[in-house]
């Protein structure tokens, strides 16, 4: 327990960071599909609805997911290598920069300062200060990539030949592909963005800006999608009431996800005209090799999942599925999580079709697929892993199974009301990233029904983050106090003994990323040094 | 290594539908020459004006010799230009735009016409449009708080009434 001290308390100071973030968010997301709608007209404003867009944007999309990620990293480290934070001081002062840099980027976008959506779209210009804040919290999360390779490094040190724990293995596999997908937007930000807003270059290359960010733009959703991953590989198993089917599958298809998800962001570009279309297929075949492993990974959780119903004594060839462990709040909103990650799934292969994405390019399909794919299928289990860490954490039970229960099934109903109609509204035609459709003709007219139908999953979903947010601080506040406060991983199957060093460290696969990235990023990039480019200057929104 | 035989059923599975994914794709871009906007041409957006192409004269719709249907259009906050097309229907149409100012995208519904519009590049479109009738082209990327109001309409008629 002694060792879980520190972890716990930096561990409870990201996740309350993410999880505060994320309920002004959701409040924020509310208000958007009230004012799209059109029903409340005092609530009408482009410039609030801009906000609030941009605002809803950066935070779910860097403050809840980082410090989430980097919370529950210090957490499983410190409990499955069993060893203290390393370098403490170093891990508080990367706490406190990520921390200052989401203070600054949020005044400046309460203030609608920084109305330039998540995606930052210059030559909009926003206030400098949103972009030196954007660029502390990549910097400070840094800190964080640092602090996990290390204390895998420390423990292989310590105990050499062994095969790290899973947890750990795939909680560095997400630190080193973050460290990777965020130098685009790194680039972007220090070398482009903040100097331009400061005056001290005068124009700006779209362009290659918008390059830079499809660099970042792909892979940060497997940042954000691993810890989901790692909850249903190592943690939902032995809940469920079972064992873990493949240890070693796992391996590899984290492996698989960090070389195959970072060097492909062109999908985002398919459109964009100035990248050439030969670029453009090629990062096609690469965006369809990352569906490898996350079909492996459906395929290995899923196994698990007959295991744990046959050991409970599920029999036949559905009958395992009544017998699995369901009352668990985590096992539940691993079954929802993969449920939205199949129908989310499948619309992403139309986005990353190199012939089919004109279909539905920059439409409300397009924030549909996300919002299943990142709130849905990604944010439920940060949710369900809340309810479970919480606890042991705090030493504190957690307030009410049954509300916890209830809140993840209102999350997964609010999305599909809110989703599938974005898929079908997108398909009749909306862009995306409006916020009325003044257009008065018969096309705007259809997507009236789907509208209503997005504020009632709106609405739902904003239940749902209120309750998360109750059952959270209720724990906190209770008096009574955990016994068990040891985290149990789940158990392969087989027992994994020896390892080749391949699929216990990453110093190999660094490389071949490297490789990979200058192979498929290095003259798209160049190109914007070789050609006589126009900059542009900034405008305000 | 451990590996599960059912497992490896699903691996090579995996496999075969992973490429053959991509092998439907590539056989449509190839045999149906069907490829995103990429033409990767620079212009000077600040001097629009000022250019053979992109000049206020020089913009709409004209017929090349070979029959086929130019279109030049300016996107600018918060218009297209001009705002009201007329093209023929199964015609082969290329549409050529750039951007005055900011980042723009457009798209025009029951087609398979969508493109960026990047300040400093132009963008070019080959389609034939399909079906007659009036069609909204809206702005489909965030360009300033007028974004929403930007948008132009398409008149996609029979080939005997199209004039220019």
């Amino acid at each position: 327990m002694q060792s879980h001290a520190d972890v716990a308390k930096l561990g409870l100071a990201n996740f309350w960071i993410a999880f505060i973030t994320f309920a002004l968010a959701a409040l924020l997301g509310l208000y958007q599909v009230l004012e799209r709608s059109g029903m409340i007209p005092q609530l009408e404003s482009v410039e609030l609805y801009f906000g609030s867009v941009s605002s809803h944007g950066v935070i779910m999309g860097f403050v809840l997911t980082t410090f989430f990620i980097m919370g529950f990293g210090y957490w499983s480290a410190g409990t499955s290598l069993k060893m203290p934070v390393w370098n403490k001081r170093l891990a508080w002062f990367g706490f406190f920069l990520t921390l200052l840099g989401t203070a600054m980027a949020a005044v400046m976008l309460f203030t609608g300062q920084a109305s330039v959506l998540y995606t930052f779209y210059p030559p909009l210009k926003a206030s400098p200060i949103f972009y030196i804040g954007a660029a502390l919290l990549v910097v400070g999360s840094w800190v964080w990539v640092l602090e996990m390779i290390m204390m895998m490094h420390k423990w292989k040190q310590a105990n050499p030949g062994q095969p790290v724990p899973l947890i750990m293995f795939g909680t560095t596999a997400n630190a080193i592909l973050w460290f990777f997908t965020s130098l685009g937007v790194a680039s972007e930000d220090l070398f482009q963005l903040i100097p331009w807003s400061l005056g001290w270059i005068e124009t700006i290359d779209v362009g290659l800006a918008r390059t830079l960010f499809s660099w970042t733009l792909h892979a940060i959703v497997y940042f954000w999608l691993i810890p989901a991953y790692l909850a249903m590989y190592t943690l939902l198993p032995r809940l469920a009431g079972g064992k873990l089917f493949s240890d070693e599958m796992a391996r590899i298809s984290f492996i698989m996800l960090l070389v195959f998800s970072v060097p492909i962001g062109f999908h985002h570009l398919y459109v964009d005209p100035m990248q050439a279309d030969g670029w453009k297929f090629l990062h096609m075949i690469g965006t369809f090799m990352v569906a490898v492993p996350t079909l492996f990974t459906g395929f290995t959780v899923i196994a698990s999942m007959e295991v744990a119903g046959r050991m409970r004594g599920g029999k036949g060839l559905f009958g395992w599925i009544k017998t699995i462990n369901w009352d668990d709040p985590l096992v539940l909103a691993g079954g929802l999580s993969l449920l939205m990650l199949t129908v989310g799934g499948w619309g992403g292969l139309v986005n990353a079709s190199y012939s089919m994405d004109v279909m539905v390019h920059n439409t409300q399909w397009i924030t549909g697929h996300f919002h299943l794919i990142f709130a849905g299928t990604s944010v439920i289990m940060y949710f369900a892993l809340a309810y479970h860490i919480w606890p042991k954490m705090t030493g504190r039970p957690l307030v009410s199974k049954s509300l916890a229960k209830a809140q993840l099934w209102l999350w997964f109903i609010g999305m599909l009301v809110l989703t599938l109609p974005w898929h079908v509204m997108g398909l009749l035609g909306q862009p995306r990233r409006i916020s009325v459709a003044p257009y008065g003709n018969e096309v705007a007219k259809s997507w009236i029904p789907y509208e209503m139908a997005m504020v009632v999953g709106g609405v739902i979903l904003t239940v749902s983050a209120l309750m998360l947010i109750v059952i959270l601080f209720g724990t906190h506040l209770r008096r009574a106090t955990l016994e068990d406060r040891e985290m149990a991983y789940a158990e392969p199957v087989e027992p994994v003994l020896r390892l080749p060093a391949l699929l216990n460290g990453f110093g190999f696969w660094a490389a071949v990323i490297t490789v990979y990235l200058i192979a498929s990023y290095g003259y798209p990039i160049l190109q914007f040094f070789l050609m006589d480019t126009h900059g542009t200057f900034p405008w305000s929104i | 290594m451990h590996i599960d035989a059912t497992e490896k059923k699903w691996i090579y599975l995996t496999f075969l539908l992973t490429f053959a994914g991509m092998g439907v794709l590539a056989a449509y871009a190839v045999m149906d020459n069907i490829h995103p906007p990429s033409n990767v041409e620079t212009v000077d957006s600040a001097a629009l004006h000022l250019s053979k192409e992109f000049n206020e004269d020089a913009l709409g719709v004209k017929r090349e010799a070979d029959g086929s249907i130019r279109v030049t259009m300016v996107a600018a906050r918060y218009g297209f230009f001009p705002q009201k097309l007329v093209v023929p229907v199964d015609t082969p149409v290329t549409i050529r735009i750039a951007s005055a100012d900011v980042l723009h995208g457009i798209h025009t519904v029951q087609s398979n016409f969508n493109t960026m519009v990047v300040p400093g590049y132009v963008s070019e479109v080959n389609t034939t449009f399909q079906k007659t009738g009036v069609f909204p082209m809206f702005c489909n990327e965030y360009c300033g708080l007028g974004h929403d109001f930007m948008w132009a309409r398409l008149s996609v008629v029979p080939k005997e009434k199209f004039k220019l």
